[in-house]
């Protein structure tokens, strides 16, 4: 009996998805909560139309400006949102912008967040030990010579370069001294002479200044690891017991290609970096999610609904687009609303030049010229024939 | 009465360049004269205050439309330029269009296979993606611009040298020489329609020539009026001083040039001429010195004029005054619905309704009009069927005019109770900025409104102020009622909550009457009653021995709708950790409300607050719609301002007073946390700290004081909080969430703790040392701003200074961010206001373009969610469940 409910339930709600009656997402719910229970066909049947009856009850009128309730409520709470652009996240030694300033920057869409951060997953047989995990790490972690060494000087007498490596850092980053050592030689800025742990470079040359030049070069020479990561920290995530790297810089092109990470799982908060590599579809998903963040890490109830327009309007032609003059508001089809934006000259001096039109469907070319916006109740076009004059006196008269 | 015309719609505006010939013909009159008025005060014939310009003066009749001031829309007048001059705001197209040309025969400088090949993708792109065809147009600029042999006529092309703002040169092999306006002008002239449209420019609506002026429109004196002083001085706007500049050289460069002058003073004179073109158009063009008006203040002129926040497009059209409006004061009423709106009577007298006569209401609308403007209920003015508007003001007999009224006559009647009307305080952050509330017109002279709306205008009554706009037209009225009432606007679209509710004293007054030991007389439950309308009759008393009492968990349960079950967990909750035991919960702070009664908890703000999805509030506007949760939020109101009011409840000096014992434990534990920094500077010192990762040793030694600082003041507080229970009213609000937190009060009774600057501690002021009160170097917590003293007992000078560093960081960070906050929000709100839903449920911008399939992938509005959820499918099978029990 009971199983054969079950079967109808299954098969009632395989129809409804089917035919779109209701979202994925109640249909799921939907099965989950009905497993807890048990009810009769009857009950199931009622709980059915009930919960039909309350989704169309809450789907968004045609008109409605969901627009401008988005920007409100997107805008709105800002006010209530700290300045402080440093914050710490879940890992202490990480700084991370965070409130208004990073939301600024996620609407933006800025090419460089000021804080660059990766979040690095790593597969079953690293995951799970620290040691196999800082393996990962060091290869990841840009390692600069500088970063490796005691002291980096010019021996002005011999005309060379000393490079004192400090043999526990070198350990810490997983570093031989024959790999700087090869490194350097690549250079071809001179001869390699290696001592133990310490290195010369010796350079022929007279000049003081060239000394100096190659050996802000050496400094920053890179050993290895990836380009623009500049720290790394491994943590437990208590959740899933597994070891996750955290990094300062981010290069998502690169990492994913590091044998060992697990690239479905691995985040960057940059939004442009996605959407090169990963493509327009999850930038979109980057943008929620990282907008979504900021606002509840600011103790903010935001809806998600509104942080998908704006990122479905930023993402929509294909790329990533600012909110603002030099994306959305600037490509606006129409020139009222972009002078009315900023700018104001320089768009009606061109839109004379190009004999532009502007067909007003907008709101504010329609405030401009006091006209009844085409939003809400202003998006019906109803004409209404009252009558005549004539006849109406002649009716009554 | 007029039949109803269906009012024209603009569909579509065209913007171009306008040409010699059409300024020509547009214009009225041609300007010669730079004389504004004549001795005798009259506007000089061809001068630039000719009357067929327009009129200024009351009273006046323009001489080309014989219209008064504000029918007349003024004329343009023209000023035949002696030479032409360019227009600057199109010198950087002129130089790009000249490099790209060739200076014979003024094609573009590509072979013509290569611009057919662009005409054909311009044509392509034209009709596929509109928009993209500019980017053509820079292409080929670009291209062409490289070439340096005419591929038409084989001339050899010298390079342009552009000098802002309006100076070309070519680089002939002789030097520099130095084209002419004229020259320009005429290169321009020869180049194709075909070209021109190549070069991104539309010639049937700009050629490109039309781009260097011949001759000038002078506009209407409308828009350039002249304002008489109170010394009968008359003073010229900015643009007419600017065209009289322009035609004194004007004028100055034709006698010359007639005269025979020399080149070097015709040049000069053009140059100047030059000059007053480009500032008459810009006043901000880099590397030209602004015209500068007598007093040494630049002029305002056309530019200016359109720009930026206080210039005609954001000041006067996206934004424009209105009539009808009122701005005052805001008080509290608690006695008022949420959807009412107090208006003082001065205001009601003078904001109108048009009211239509009929034979219905024309009896009453005769009253109206004999009381007349300025007795309340009267009326202001009378529109007759011709149209004629009487100003009852100047009525001498009111009775007659009162009789002359007939069906379909206008009477503006003042506002009365009832009406609607839409109430706005700025910012105006989001939609419930401006809600419509019914009149209730009061005394005095303060609008009033009811405390429950005070969230979403970010209202309070420290001298806040308020608009109020009366709706003209029944369409106008029947939306606002129907969409913007506050009832209406109860739930938030931001996260689909109530963001109107109870506050403040209205929270701290339902705990205590929620409470257990709360327990009522009769007397005491019928006065309340009374207050709150309550109609019907009284429960049984849950005592009845010796005297009959009610317990207020009875009394709310009154206001409850009938089927109401809801469960939740009141702010009081100390989330025990041993899990909660609901309705055993010994802080009374479990809530469960089953079929409307209030069997366990106490109410608080998380039941009953603003900002509070999924509560007591959010549940009835949901099940029991809009008018439930109006009449609840109404009749609770009352009851709980009386009840509080009967109680008293206050907080004072001694509210925060704890007892000596723990004074002195609270000294000690600050004192052992300094010495605990004394230790850290003491181990920093010596070098034994060890450094955190990827902090300096700095870094480190900071973060650790700073955490053992703020475990002392916690800790402090925590004694002061044993202290202080329950009965103490400072303790109600901040555990119920009325007003205040545990934190402000452990400042107030214990400790006010570390104060920072950048979110660091003090360490500014002098090299090394925050004041020259201390050592150099000295980073123990006293000497960088730990405040160990509290706000009852007070602070000590050099806390005192710390602590106001601290307050005005604050100050100064809420002023930068609503700077910031408030740019942002403007642009989102411009990136996104096109955006709506069509029929179809997709969401479209302004020209059709898809940005989604279904809005928010559920097509659900989330004003209209519970709590952003479709469906609250739990209470659904919770119903049905039950329900079926039943039967």
């Amino acid at each position: 009996m009971t199983e054969n409910i079950q079967k109808e339930i299954d098969k009632k709600l395989k129809e409804l998805q089917k035919n779109k009656v209701l979202p994925p997402s109640i249909i799921e719910q939907l099965r989950e909560k009905l497993s807890q229970f048990k009810i009769t066909k009857k009950q199931f049947e009622r709980i059915i139309n009930e919960i039909i009856k309350a989704y169309k009850l809450a789907l968004v009128e045609p008109g409605e400006a969901v627009g401008t309730v988005a920007a409100q409520s997107i805008g709105e709470p800002g006010t209530q949102m700290t300045l402080r652009t440093f914050h710490y996240a879940g890992v202490a030694e990480l700084n991370v912008t965070l409130g208004l300033p990073r939301l600024i920057e996620i609407v933006d869409a800025r090419r460089n967040p000021s804080t660059p951060m990766m979040t690095i997953y790593l597969e079953e047989e690293y995951r799970n030990s620290e040691e196999k995990a800082r393996e990962i790490a060091q290869k990841i972690e840009m390692t600069k010579i500088e970063n490796v060494a005691k002291n980096i000087e010019i021996d002005l007498v011999n005309k060379r370069i000393l490079i004192v490596l400090d043999p526990e850092l070198m350990k810490n980053k997983g570093v031989k001294v024959e790999e700087v050592a090869e490194r350097l030689k690549k250079l071809k800025k001179g001869e390699i002479i290696v001592e133990d742990n310490v290195i010369y470079v010796e350079r022929k040359t007279e000049k003081l200044p060239e000394l100096q030049r190659l050996l802000e070069k050496i400094r920053n020479l890179q050993i290895k690891g990836i380009k623009g990561i500049t720290r790394v920290v491994i943590r437990k995530v208590k959740e899933t017991n597994e070891y996750v790297l955290y990094t300062e810089g981010s290069n998502l092109a690169e990492v994913i290609k590091v044998p060992g990470v697990d690239f479905a799982r691995t985040k960057t908060n940059n939004i442009h970096e996605v959407a090169e590599v990963l493509g327009i579809e999850a930038a979109r998903n980057v943008i929620i999610e990282e907008a979504m963040g900021v606002l509840e890490e600011q103790g903010l109830d935001v809806d998600i609904r509104h942080i998908m327009l704006v990122a479905d309007l930023m993402t929509a032609t294909g790329e990533v687009k600012q909110i603002g003059r030099h994306g959305v508001s600037g490509e606006k089809p129409s020139v009222f609303a972009r002078a009315a934006f900023e700018v104001t000259v320089k768009h009606l001096l061109e839109a004379s030049l190009r004999g532009e039109q502007d067909i007003l469907r907008g709101v504010a070319e329609n405030v401009i010229i006091g006209q009844e916006i085409p939003l809400g109740t202003g998006s019906l076009e109803l004409l209404m024939y009252t009558l005549r004059r004539k006849e109406e006196e002649g009716s009554s008269g | 009465m007029s039949l109803y015309r269906p009012p024209k719609k603009i569909g579509a505006i065209r913007f171009g360049l306008l040409s010699p010939e059409t300024i020509r013909k547009m214009s009225v009159t041609r300007i010669i004269t730079p004389d504004t008025y004549s001795e005798d005060g009259l506007p000089i014939d061809s001068g630039l205050m000719d009357g067929r310009l327009g009129t200024i003066e009351p009273g006046q009749r323009c001489k080309t439309c014989g219209n008064r001031i504000g029918e007349c829309p003024g004329h343009f007048g023209h000023i035949e330029l002696a030479r032409p001059v360019i227009h600057v705001g199109f010198a950087k197209v002129i130089y790009k269009i000249l490099r790209a040309t060739c200076r014979k025969c003024s094609r573009i400088l590509l072979s013509d296979e290569e611009l057919e090949d662009f005409k054909k993708r311009m044509d392509e792109y034209e009709k596929k993606w509109k928009g993209l065809s500019e980017e053509i147009s820079d292409e080929l600029l670009k291209k062409a611009s490289r070439v340096s042999k005419c591929p038409h006529c084989g001339e050899s092309q010298f390079k342009i040298k552009f000098e802002k703002p309006t100076t070309y040169y070519e680089e002939t092999k002789e030097g520099l020489r130095r084209l002419t306006p004229i020259e320009i002008r005429d290169r321009l002239e020869r180049i194709t329609d075909e070209d021109a449209r190549l070069l991104g420019i539309n010639p049937k609506d700009a050629r490109p020539e039309w781009m260097v002026l011949t001759v000038l429109p002078v506009p209407p004196v409308t828009v350039r009026p002249s304002i008489t002083l109170e010394s009968g001085v008359r003073s010229e706007d900015d643009l007419t001083h600017k065209l009289v500049d322009i035609i004194r050289i004007n004028q100055r460069l034709r006698e010359n040039i007639e005269a025979g002058a020399p080149q070097l003073i015709i040049e000069d004179l053009w140059e100047l001429l030059q000059y007053h073109v480009i500032t008459y158009f810009d006043n901000e063009v880099s590397g030209v010195p602004p015209a500068r008006h007598r007093s040494g203040r630049a002029l305002r002129t056309l530019s200016q004029r359109l720009k930026g926040k206080e210039g005609r497009f954001r000041s006067n059209l996206s934004g424009k005054r209105v009539d009808f409006s009122a701005r005052t004061v805001i008080s509290p009423d608690p006695n008022l619905s949420i959807n009412e709106v107090g208006v003082p009577i001065d205001i009601a007298k003078i904001l109108t309704i048009p009211e239509r006569v009929t034979e219905w209401n024309i009896e009453e609308l005769k009253e109206l009009v004999i009381k007349g403007p300025d007795q309340y209920p009267g009326a202001n003015y009378i529109i007759r069927l011709d149209g004629r508007r009487i100003d009852l003001r100047y009525v001498r007999d009111r009775k007659t005019i009162a009789e002359s009224l007939e069906p379909g006559f206008i009477v503006e009647r003042h506002l009365k109770d009832g009406d609607i009307v839409l109430f706005n305080r700025q910012p105006s952050l989001h939609r419930m900025s401006i809600m419509a509330h019914e009149v209730r017109v009061l005394p005095y002279r303060t609008f009033r409104l009811h405390l429950c709306v005070c969230p979403p205008y970010n209202a309070d009554f420290d001298g806040d102020e308020m608009n109020l706009h009366v709706p003209q037209s029944e369409e106008a009225r029947a939306e606002a009622r129907v969409l913007m009432r506050v009832q209406e606007q109860v739930l938030s679209p931001r996260y689909g909550g109530p963001i109107v509710g109870a506050i403040q004293d209205y929270i701290s007054s339902a705990f205590l009457f929620t409470s257990k030991n709360n327990l009522l007389t009769k007397e005491e439950v019928c006065q309340l009653l009374s207050v709150a309308d309550y109609k019907g009759d009284l429960p049984e008393p849950a005592v009845k021995e010796p005297q009959p009492l009610w317990t207020g968990k009875q009394i709310f349960s009154l206001f409850l709708p009938k089927g109401l079950n809801i469960s939740l967990r009141a702010s009081v909750c100390r989330k025990c950790p041993g899990g909660c035991l609901k309705e055993k919960c010994p802080y009374d702070a479990y809530v469960a409300v089953r079929d409307g009664q209030l069997i366990t908890g106490v109410i608080d703000e998380r039941s009953i607050g603003a900002f509070q999805p999924d509560s007591i509030l959010h549940r009835i506007i949901k099940d029991f719609g809009t008018d439930a949760a109006r009449e609840f939020l109404d009749k609770i109101g009352k009851l709980l301002i009386e009840f509080i009011s009967r109680k008293g409840f206050t907080m004072g000096l001694d509210d925060v007073e704890i007892p000596k014992v723990a004074t002195i434990r609270i000294q000690e534990i600050l004192k052992e946390a300094e010495e605990k920094v004394d230790k850290l500077i003491e181990s920093y010192r010596r070098g034994e700290l060890q450094r955190l990762p990827g902090r300096t040793l700095e870094e480190t030694l900071e973060m650790q004081i700073m955490k053992v600082l703020a475990e002392a003041r916690d800790k402090a507080g925590d004694i002061a909080s044993e202290h202080l229970g329950l009965e103490n009213h400072a303790v109600i609000m901040a555990e119920t969430g009325a007003r205040g937190s545990i934190l402000n009060l452990a400042q107030m009774a214990a400790c006010v703790g570390q104060q920072s600057v950048r979110g660091e501690r003090i360490n500014r002021g002098y090299r090394n040392r925050t004041l020259p009160h201390f050592k150099v170097g000295d980073l123990s917590a006293k000497a960088r701003g730990f405040v160990a003293s509290n706000y009852r007992t007070g602070l000590d000078p050099i806390e005192f200074f710390f602590h106001a560093m601290g307050g005005r960081e604050g100050l100064v960070d809420t002023a930068v961010r609503t700077s910031t906050s408030g740019y942002m929000q403007r642009r989102l709100v411009n990136a996104l206001q096109d955006l709506k839903v069509e029929y179809d449920g997709t969401v479209r911008d302004a020209s059709s373009r898809i940005i989604q399939i279904i809005y928010g992938e559920d097509g659900v509005d989330p004003a209209k969610s519970d709590h952003g959820k479709a469906v609250n499918i739990d209470i659904i099978i919770e119903k049905v469940l039950s329900e079926s029990e039943q039967t």
